[in-house]
């Protein structure tokens, strides 16, 4: 039976949580998932290089929308929940209630807003967050002086990426070194100089007494009198487990939520997981023992036994940029001795505290390889008398001649931990790889080790090394699935030197493993074929998903949409009666205007779509391939028809367009806008390829998105005539069909080729004229209605017979 | 065993399916590329996708709303746990013919 489950908050935790649910027993749970945040779980611990500009937010994304929809988990997100109410078990959203029979409450933490004046002025932010991240990096676009109140973890990532990104950073710290929980003075001081030697002004036993402005911050003022100005100011003093529905709703509430070792809280059906939880006295804001919880919570709700203990955890720190590592307890004390090793030119600090000989705790800077193996003495409680002279070298010297890299590694015992976010030893990771895990990703893929922060990569792949010995070769390219050995850059490579043009030459000259692929390498072949054998190969529509063999996007209830084409989003009354008649025959339940200037008939049956189409057809509607991997809209404006402003005829240019490149097959699909005037009314700037009329003819932008990620078009060209904007985005268009990956967008593409290599490419006179022309013969076949195509043989959408009736007979 | 002629094997794509109406539901039979025909519940038991639409490829075919695939020999879903009832057919001079016996047991009990 089926139970409702709703999880509030979509973090790390709760992600891991639904994570093991549906890979244990997907059908055990309806899940719904609330987060206030407008999108799903990501990968919080990487939210630095995304300020930094090392990585995006695509990059750190751990669950997508497909992820959720694939496992069938009801997301609202963006939705606050407003109440709860154990008696009638409803979360009550934003939006309306959801039933539950069991809740998870996953709300995390909230920073700790010091109570100073000001505290509230638009400019002073948190970092929690993407928005937060986002709203630092907008800030620091604009340049000019940046205050970080908080020398802790959060608050010296944020110096370190504002100071990146060009802003002028002081941090104010209340104790007298930075991370004095992780670091001792030595470290800190290490750490102080690092990041003063990038330009950050480093002010400890600075207490704040104000924020100054006047609507906006402008200084902050400190106890000492002294005012720093500030354009930005960043809150990082530390965090709270966010407990306010949980406290409303009457639960047990201390610091956090109580919960016992089953996470279960005061009330049986209501559970809490992660930074929001008080367990037997601690609060947890390291992630590894979040993930031990989710393990838990989730065999708990399995109806199996697991039971939550709290672990000694070692810190490995990610300042950008710099290393650092500390573990155990490392204050000075009565019958403690210290090892200390400091090379000063190289930056290294690394001291060991020593008990009773035993190792207590250790601290490093600079070079952190050993910290897993001191930090497994630590745990073990080794007796350390007889490595002692040694000791601070690591596990190289330790009864070995010779210092082999790997040898840490190899030395390591099978309980050590090596990936500290998800909890798992060497043992785990060496069975794995002996029971065939013999790559990287095959390695995250089965133990999860090194797929959160993924600083434990090398060490990971150290392991591959030092247990598969010469069969493991450092990772290259992936193939493109396991029916095969190659890339999608090969295949495609090979498609056109060896001139390959059917799928069993492809399976049998490049030693395909299966008999004709599988649904992740058939589709990909069967593009790459038609965009380089136009003649020789067509598009074969059984190695094409569902919406590209029915024409038409399959919706979750097995019905269909219906989007005819509308040139440039012009339309007229015939047309629109024409619709409304087949909305009316078919009983559409659902006619809705798209955001690609059309119309959208959805809900309609699968036997009935060669009739609609055929219904469509005679007025003069044609497919508008809103399904396909291919042009699906150019949208326009009215441009000098009708707009005061506008320049040129952005409507018609968007009709030619759609015209020359309806029908096309593409890697992904492609969207087109003219704007007639800068003002960008067809917002062509997010598009695949946009265009913006100006008065001295076009300019051509290329690479833009408005999905996942949003991304302005950078310039290709600008050019004096409609002509030659017609002839450069079909010949960019052609270049991407020959030679992008199948299911990269443009942006993809362009990002992996470098918009440089595309501009070479299409400014070459005699290239363009190729491409314009192998492109135009490509569309000789593919010119057409597949509706018209398809209404001819609706009896291919009829079921072959009806064996009910037989029966009744 | 009793066979029922239900159709031609040009009448169902090659790697492909058409359904067929019975009294335990949909059923679909598949075509693959060496004109092998196999009968199995056109329902997937992950989330209720349409098997008839999904890829067929070997003696396999892959559900189109979230990829779990299906072994059309025994029904038995790749590296997840579930399955679908599997139904007997042949194919004899071109014509695909199904058992009936099992399809129409339900209906006549």
């Amino acid at each position: 039976m089926t139970q409702k489950l709703v999880i509030i908050g979509a973090g790390m935790a709760s992600g891991r949580v639904i994570e093991q649910l549906v890979e244990t027993s997907p059908e055990a749970f309806d899940i719904t998932l609330f987060n206030a945040e407008p999108r799903g779980n990501y990968n919080r611990i990487m939210l630095s290089p995304v300020l930094s500009g090392e990585q995006t937010y695509a990059d750190i994304v751990t669950h997508d929308d497909d992820w959720y929809a694939a496992h069938g988990v009801t997301c609202r997100f963006g939705e606050h929940v407003v109440r709860l109410d154990p008696e009638m078990k409803l979360v009550e959203g934003q939006n309306g209630c959801a039933p539950y029979d069991k809740l998870i409450i996953a709300t995390g933490s909230a920073p700790f807003i010091i109570p100073v004046p000001g505290k509230e002025l638009p400019g002073v932010i948190t970092y929690r967050d993407l928005d937060d991240t986002n709203a630092m990096i907008e800030a620091a676009d604009k340049g000019g002086a940046a205050v970080v109140i908080g020398g802790g973890l959060l608050g010296l990532e944020a110096a370190a990426g504002l100071a990146e990104r060009g802003m002028d950073v002081t941090v104010l710290h209340l104790m007298g070194h930075l991370m004095e929980r992780q670091l001792d003075e030595a470290a800190g001081y290490l750490l102080r100089k690092d990041l003063e030697g990038r330009g950050i002004t480093i002010r400890t036993q600075a207490s704040t007494k104000a924020i100054i402005g006047d609507g906006r911050v402008e200084a902050v003022l400190l106890e000492s009198g002294e005012t720093l100005p500030a354009d930005l100011v960043v809150m990082a003093v530390g965090i709270r487990p966010e407990t306010r529905l949980a406290t409303d709703a009457g639960l047990t509430v201390a610091r956090g939520i109580d919960v016992n070792a089953q996470m279960q809280t005061s009330d049986p059906d209501i559970y809490a997981v992660g930074e929001c939880v008080e367990f037997d006295g601690h609060l947890f804001g390291l992630v590894a023992p979040l993930y031990d919880q989710a393990k838990v919570l989730a065999r708990t709700l399995l109806g199996g036994r697991d039971a939550f203990v709290v672990k000694d955890t070692a810190t490995k720190l990610k300042v950008t940029g710099c290393n650092l590592f500390s573990a155990g307890d490392f204050a000075d004390g009565p019958g403690r001795e210290d090892i200390v090793l400091r090379d000063p030119a190289k930056g290294i600090y690394k001291r060991l505290v020593i008990e009773e000989d035993r190792l207590v705790g250790a601290v490093m800077y600079g070079d952190t390889a050993d910290g897993n193996w001191f930090f497994q003495l630590i745990k073990d409680g080794t007796e350390i008398d007889e490595l002692r002279e040694t000791l601070i070298f690591g596990p190289a010297f330790q009864g070995s001649a010779t210092a082999d890299p790997l040898s840490a590694v190899a030395a390591l015992p099978r309980e050590a931990e090596i990936c500290g976010c998800n909890g798992i030893c060497k043992g785990t990771i060496v069975d794995a790889i002996n029971a065939g895990a013999t790559e990287l990703g095959a390695v995250r893929a089965t133990t999860k080790a090194s797929a959160s922060c993924g600083t434990c990569t090398g060490l990971v792949e150290q392991l591959l090394q030092v247990t598969l010995g010469d069969d493991f070769a450092m990772p290259t390219a992936q193939p493109i699935c396991g029916c095969c050995d190659f890339t999608h850059e090969d295949v495609r490579r090979l498609i056109k030197s060896q001139e390959l043009k059917s799928q069993e030459a492809v399976w049998q000259e490049l030693g395909w493993k299966t008999r004709n692929g599988c649904h992740v390498c058939r589709p990909a072949v069967n593009f790459y074929l038609l965009a380089d054998w136009p003649l020789e190969y067509r598009d074969d529509p059984q190695s094409r998903f569902v919406n590209e063999r029915k024409h038409a996007n399959i919706q979750k209830d097995g019905t269909f949409s219906v989007v005819p084409r509308m040139w440039g989003g012009i339309t007229n009354p015939t047309e629109l009666r024409a619709i409304a008649d087949a909305a009316e025959k078919y009983d559409v339940p659902t006619v809705k205007v798209t955001g690609g200037q059309r119309i959208d008939l959805l809900g309609v049956k699968g036997e009935d779509l060669p009739h609609i189409w055929a219904d469509l057809n005679r007025a003069g509607l044609v497919s508008g391939h809103a399904y396909s991997k291919g042009l699906r809209t150019v949208k326009t404006c009215v441009g000098t028809d009708h707009c005061r402003f506008g320049t040129q005829d952005s409507t018609g240019l968007g009709i030619k367009l759609e015209q020359i490149l309806w029908g096309a097959w593409t890697p992904h699909k492609v969207k087109l806008g003219v704007s007639g005037c800068p003002r960008n009314c067809a917002e062509a700037t997010c598009k695949d390829v946009g265009i913006v009329c100006v008065d001295s003819g076009y300019q051509v932008g290329v690479a833009g998105a408005a999905g996942m990620d949003v991304k302005e078009t950078e310039r290709l060209v600008d050019v004096p005539t409609e002509a030659e904007a017609i002839e450069w985005t079909t010949a960019f268009v052609q270049l991407y069909r020959e030679n992008a990956r199948y299911l990269d967008r443009p942006y993809k593409w362009v990002a992996k080729v470098g918009l440089d290599w595309v501009r070479d490419r299409l400014a070459d006179a005699d290239e363009r004229a190729r491409l314009v022309a192998a492109f135009e013969l490509s569309q000789s076949i593919y010119r057409v209605d597949p509706w018209a195509e398809h209404a001819r043989q609706a009896e291919r959408f009829q079921p072959l017979a009806d064996l009910t009736l037989e029966a009744a007979e | 065993m009793s066979w029922i002629d239900i159709c031609g094997t040009e009448d169902i794509p090659l790697r492909g399916a058409r359904t067929l109406k019975t009294a335990l539901g949909c059923v679909a039979v598949f075509r693959t590329a060496k004109d092998e025909v196999f009968a199995a519940s056109n329902t997937c038991p992950h989330k209720g996708g349409p098997l008839s639409e999904g890829i067929v490829h070997g003696q396999s075919v892959t559900c189109p709303l979230h990829n779990w695939v299906f072994d059309l020999n025994t029904g038995q879903a790749q590296g997840e746990d579930g399955s679908i009832a599997t139904f007997p057919v042949r194919v004899e001079a071109g014509r695909v013919l199904i058992d009936a016996a099992k399809l129409l047991a339900r209906s006549a009990a």
